[in-house]
């Protein structure tokens, strides 16, 4: 079973079916007047999370306190990270809080950012016969793939993410000054939930290098109560200022990765539903002779990513900023700090790539044809006989998906409102068991006592 | 299982309708990936054939176990020579649909190679049938 951030606080559920009816791939499900996700069917995109009006959706990090367990930590900082913060706010500021609270180093993942895109080049010098190459860098985006395009898996390019290069580069820089690997703890600063569970169970299956993820919102409000705590005469030790290159900077937003890309005709697609409309097409064969595609699935890529703390075109803004700054450094020749990295080059492109990426389809009804078959011809007999007016009423997002449920996990039909009405017409239900079907649905507390 | 779509002429907004929704059933069947993209990109070129030259018509298919059948069966002009048509390259696409990108004089000849039976029968002035068969194994 894959890993997921995302999970349900049930006490904390209304069962507004909000998110059951906005999930891309009709993962969740209303069950006892709570939200249940299907965890085959879920992506972690995180448009649940988005939707939900009492926050009972919540992503799962690790304890902030085992960062002390390692006298090493490092913190790995998405570039969103520092934009998350309002502009006047000094970033040598942000990093000596970040010392202050418990890191020892700290890492912004976009340094290998220029090697990664190197990585994808290579490769897709290598493999002319098999374009489109699809970016590996949104996770949420490759598990859409997986488990919805399987005839497309193949187009993912089997390179490691930026997180993991950078993490590697970590791991080899603080190895090369002599420090064991079981005193060193990497902690990645995570913007959203796909990544997490991309940590928690990489693509290729195997173990992550990354010891501990952390959600960003949740270190933006240490990293600012730090500083409010300290005040505005505290005296700190400037570290050096993480300078990243412009196209690094600019890399996790939307046409960052095409913009730097050598492929000649290529899109920058973002937002989970537009992603979603493109590969429709892109499986029919109706988008021709494009090389590469840049996939996001959050609207303006990582600047608009879950757990960011400010509107999504304010922080987009900032990084626009910081990357007009520091292009206009390297104007002026100065080295911006990803050429640290350098040195280590060839021995990050080298353990770039990782197994091929595997389909795990959540479309097939059954492995074998026969049964798949013969349940499709029910669903379609179910299909014909629903209203087809996707009210959700049954629990499920629509007629469809119901149709499904019915046949392949067995959920009594009687609990679609519109059947329900047809049984009591021909006296074939009672009362009891009406309500029966819908509180197994939306629960029993879902109404106050209509007697007092 | 029998599914079918109606096809109207010059639409090519509503090209890929049929393809699309048997993709999808194709899938929860398990047919292999590779299978699916034969099938849609076959059934594509005929849909779009058909929009392009035709007066409107309709797809039908049929799915079993094994494999899948399909006819697209429209009122048009008719293939007056059909070993042409099925050369590579030739085409009697109107201008207006050669704008569009359609018309390359691929259609046949692409169905041709993603399918394992291919059937085109045609009368001038009635109209075309095209039926296509692949087998998932």
């Amino acid at each position: 079973m894959f890993y997921h951030a995302l999970e349900i606080n049930e006490p904390k559920c209304i069962g507004c079916a909000r998110c059951m009816k906005i999930c891309p791939t009709e993962a969740i499900r209303i069950r006892n007047g709570k939200a249940y996700i299907q965890e085959h069917r879920c992506i972690d995109c995180g448009k649940c999370h988005e939707s939900c009006p009492v926050d009972a959706i919540f992503i799962k990090q690790d304890d902030f306190k085992s960062i002390h367990d390692y006298p090493h930590s490092v913190a790995l900082l998405p570039a969103v990270f520092l934009s998350q913060f309002p502009s006047d706010m000094r970033v040598s500021r942000i990093y000596a809080a970040l010392k202050d609270l418990g890191f020892r180093h700290v890492f912004e993942v976009e340094s290998s950012a220029a090697i990664y895109a190197e990585a994808k080049n290579r490769y897709a010098m290598a493999h002319t016969d098999q374009k489109p190459h699809i970016s590996s860098f949104c996770p949420a985006i490759v598990r859409l793939i997986q488990i919805k395009y399987p005839s497309l898996v193949d187009n993912i390019m089997p390179i490691k993410a930026p997180i993991d290069l950078s993490a590697m580069y970590a791991l080899k820089a603080l190895g090369e000054r002599g420090i064991p690997r079981e005193e060193i703890g990497i902690f990645y600063v995570t913007p959203c939930a796909a990544k997490i569970a991309a940590v928690k169970s990489p693509v290729d299956e195997k173990r992550s290098i990354i010891d501990g993820v952390i959600n960003m919102d949740s270190l933006y409000n240490r990293v600012f109560k730090k500083i409010k705590e300290q005040g505005k005469d505290y005296v700190f030790q400037p570290s050096r200022s993480p300078n990243l290159s412009a196209d690094a900077i600019l890399s996790t937003l939307t046409n960052g990765e095409r913009r730097i890309c050598m492929a000649k005709r290529s899109y920058a697609i973002d937002g989970i539903q537009n992603v979603i409309d493109f590969l429709d097409k892109l499986e029919n064969d109706e988008v021709e002779s494009v090389e590469f595609l840049e996939l996001r699935a959050c609207d303006q890529s990582c600047a608009g990513a879950l757990l960011s703390c400010d509107n999504r075109f304010l922080i987009g803004e900032r990084m626009y900023n910081r990357a007009r700054k520091a292009a206009e450094r390297e104007r002026n020749g100065e080295m911006p700090r990803d050429k640290e990295m350098d040195s280590s080059r060839e021995y990050l492109l080298e353990h770039s790539l990782v197994d091929a990426v595997k389909p795990r389809s959540m479309m097939t009804l059954d492995k074998d044809r026969k049964v798949a078959f013969q349940k499709m011809e029910k669903i379609n007999r179910l299909k014909d006989f629903l209203p087809q007016v996707d009210c959700g009423l049954c629990g499920a997002p629509s007629c469809d998906a119901f149709a499904t449920d019915v046949v392949v996990n067995r959920i009594g039909l009687s609990r679609c409102i519109f059947y329900q009405r047809h049984l009591e017409h021909k006296n074939e239900i009672t009362r009891q068991e009406c309500l029966a079907a819908m509180n197994s649905v939306w629960g029993t507390d879902r109404m106050g006592d209509p007697q007092k | 299982m029998h599914q079918e779509y109606t096809i109207i002429e010059g639409d090519f907004v509503n090209a890929g309708k049929a393809s699309s929704s048997v993709k999808k059933t194709l899938k929860q069947l398990n047919v292999d990936p590779t299978v699916v993209k034969r099938v849609v990109v076959a059934l594509y070129e005929a849909e779009v054939n058909a929009i392009a030259h035709a007066y409107g018509g309709k797809v039908l298919v049929d799915i079993d176990e094994d494999k899948i059948n399909m006819v697209v069966a429209d009122k048009g002009p008719g293939i007056p020579d059909i070993a042409m048509a099925m050369q590579e390259g030739y085409s009697t696409a109107r201008p207006e649909v050669r704008d569009m990108g359609f018309g390359a004089g691929m259609g046949l000849p692409n169905m041709q190679k993603n399918v394992d039976k291919l059937n085109v029968t045609s009368e001038v002035g009635v109209g075309t049938t095209v039926e296509m068969e692949v087998n998932f194994n």
